[in-house]
């Protein structure tokens, strides 16, 4: 037992199973065939269990990695051996899987996985697949390549285990019924497979960065997993494209604002009020330099142009001195390229922050009242603030009302209700109050 | 100072096979802390970990003793290891184990060793010649 204190033996780093659960599964996988794919996760489990009963008492292995992929080995072969479909194959794969254990990365560089092997990359590729609907890519992608667990998953979603474990069937039948080799893509398909990976990514990024609902505001966890792929992406030459990089970029710049962005309490911090000093200057620096990265050839896409908005916040000292100029002209040509009514509602607050509260309202105007929208509190939130602006008070606190009665997570609602209080007039002044 | 015995239980249900990875690195770290204090309050005298399979009896028979197979298997329990302690009384044996990481998906048996039982190094020759006869039955089998 492993009582003494002076025996060196490496800190469990962050997330060690996690990542090494990621690449024992892509591992297994690239050598068993993806559709073992329950057998491999059953492995992995198992050698996980055998660290956990293993560790505590006897001290944590000199290398860690090496250990569980030995033990991932070793499990496997057992496996193999019990099911007679694997009984001819049984040596060529046992030295498929040797080869791949004994690629274990240094002890000294415990503290990140720096490249993303072909296994795992292979693996990324067929869980994003487009054919596999897009709530099951999420939740596969999570499992098997973040290795998150299926609870985690379901806190993430705010959805409930059973519904995040059918998610991943749905997707595992997919799969089988596609007899999808685990393999990367000619060099011809892979920029249609890689737009599916990066929009899986936008979407686990966005879903992690504000909650449709519920407690917690931003879902660290997802953020961070959007970024770690998008940036081993990002590092690979043959995935390390122009939207890739782009977006990156916009991930770090906007996570740059996330120690700003709720207050001690828990509640929203708009834009204008957050304190710019708690950004991030390393995310913002990053992410800076893989925009400009991203400016090369002739790929714009939108997340060039979202990531551009992004960073002209993020340059920007205060929520006034933004050069709201170049970021409409962003605005603009995103509407063109995607104009979705949640893109022309942002571009309206450009508007208003470039040309003023009336262009604002007009651009509102024209914008209506789009059935996407009718259940988005920012629609009515925002001309609640522009006609603010325009000192038409009355008229604001009936939009804040309206926002009020839209779906929101608490810490929205809560914002809500504090602007909606500002609106109301306290009692002696009401009968005053003039409509605006 | 009294000794104890704290032997790691397993429950039934084996919970920690639905850990996430991220949980399961948790409980080891829980694990470390855990030892590292209690080693370093002086309480801990050393402990082991049992193999993975259900080790066996040593009956007594008409004939002369017999080896059967553990009774674990039947029970579904499984014990994990033990810890060897040193503490004031149950009351501080307890604390201890109150604080072990075991609880997540087991529960921990306290045992004081018997204080009449002779010097020191002899319970845990006792606990030693155990082990010992576990390993000789291991050996004996065909």
């Amino acid at each position: 037992m492993d009582v003494s204190a002076s025996r060196d033996v490496p800190e469990l780093v962050e997330h060690l199973f996690r990542r090494q659960a990621g690449r024992m599964l892509s591992s297994l996988c690239a050598v068993l065939g993806l559709e073992n794919l329950d057998l491999a996760e059953e492995v992995v489990q198992e050698a996980l269990i055998k660290a956990l009963t293993d560790w505590p008492y006897r001290g944590i292995p000199e290398n860690p990695r090496a250990w569980l992929a030995r033990t991932a080995r070793n499990l496997a072969i057992d496996a193999l051996r019990r099911q007679a479909r694997f009984r001819d194959r049984e040596q060529a794969i046992a030295e498929r899987l040797d080869a791949r254990s004994r690629c274990i990365p240094d002890p000294s560089d415990l503290d990140e996985d720096s490249a993303l092997p072909d296994d795992q990359l292979a693996m990324i590729f067929a869980c994003c697949r487009p054919e596999i609907p897009l709530e099951s890519r999420l939740a596969l992608t999570l499992k098997t390549v973040s290795g998150l667990g299926v609870g985690e998953i379901a806190r993430a979603f705010l959805a409930s285990e059973t519904t995040i474990a059918q998610r991943i069937v749905r997707a595992k039948r997919r799969i089988e019924e596609l007899a999808i080799n685990l393999a990367l893509p000619a060099p011809e398909e892979l920029g249609d497979r890689l737009d599916s990976v990066l929009h899986v990514l936008y979407i686990l990024f966005n879903e992690g960065y504000s909650a449709a609902a519920g407690e917690n505001l931003i879902r660290l966890d997802l953020c961070e997993e959007a970024i770690r792929l998008a940036r081993l992406l990002a590092r690979r030459p043959d995935t390390g494209t122009p939207r890739t990089l782009a977006l990156a970029a916009l991930f770090l710049l906007q996570a740059s604002r996330l120690p700003a962005r709720v207050d001690h309490a828990g509640d929203l911090l708009p834009m204008a009020e957050q304190d710019r000093s708690l950004w991030s200057r390393e995310l913002i620096s990053e992410g800076l330099r893989l925009l400009s990265g991203a400016a090369s050839g002739d790929q714009l896409s939108s997340y060039h142009l979202l990531a551009g908005i992004a960073a002209e916040h993020a340059v920007a000292a205060t929520f006034h001195s933004t050069n709201w100029a170049h970021v409409l002209d962003l605005y603009d040509m995103l509407v063109d390229v995607d104009p979705s009514p949640i893109v022309k509602l942002n571009r309206v607050v450009a508007v208003a922050m470039a040309k003023g509260a009336q262009a604002g309202l007009d651009a509102l105007d024209q914008l209506g009242e789009p059935k996407t929208l009718r259940d988005y509190y920012l629609l009515p939130a925002t001309r609640a603030e522009l006609l603010s602006r325009q000192g038409r008070y009355a008229e604001s606190r009936e939009m804040w009302r309206r926002a009020s009665e839209k779906p929101c997570s608490a810490p929205i609602r809560r914002f809500i209700e504090k602007r909606l209080a500002e609106h109301t007039p306290p009692p002696w002044l009401r009968g005053n109050l003039t409509s605006g | 100072m009294p000794k104890f015995m704290l032997i790691l239980h397993d429950s039934k249900d084996r919970g920690y096979m639905s850990l996430s990875p991220e949980e399961m690195q948790n409980v080891i770290q829980d694990f470390r802390d855990w030892a590292r204090k209690t080693a370093e309050s002086g309480a801990m005298l050393g402990g082991e970990k049992l193999a993975d399979e259900e080790g066996r009896r040593v009956k007594r028979g008409p004939e002369g003793t017999i080896v059967l197979d553990g009774p674990f298997s039947e029970t579904k329990e499984v014990v994990g290891g033990f810890f060897l302690i040193e503490a004031a009384d149950y009351a501080a044996a307890t604390a201890i184990a109150g604080g072990c990481p075991q609880l997540s998906w087991g529960w921990v048996e306290v045992r004081q060793l018997d204080p009449h039982a002779g010097s020191d190094s002899c319970a845990l020759g006792e606990v030693r010649d155990l082990i010992d006869q576990n390993r000789e039955a291991q050996l004996a089998r065909a």
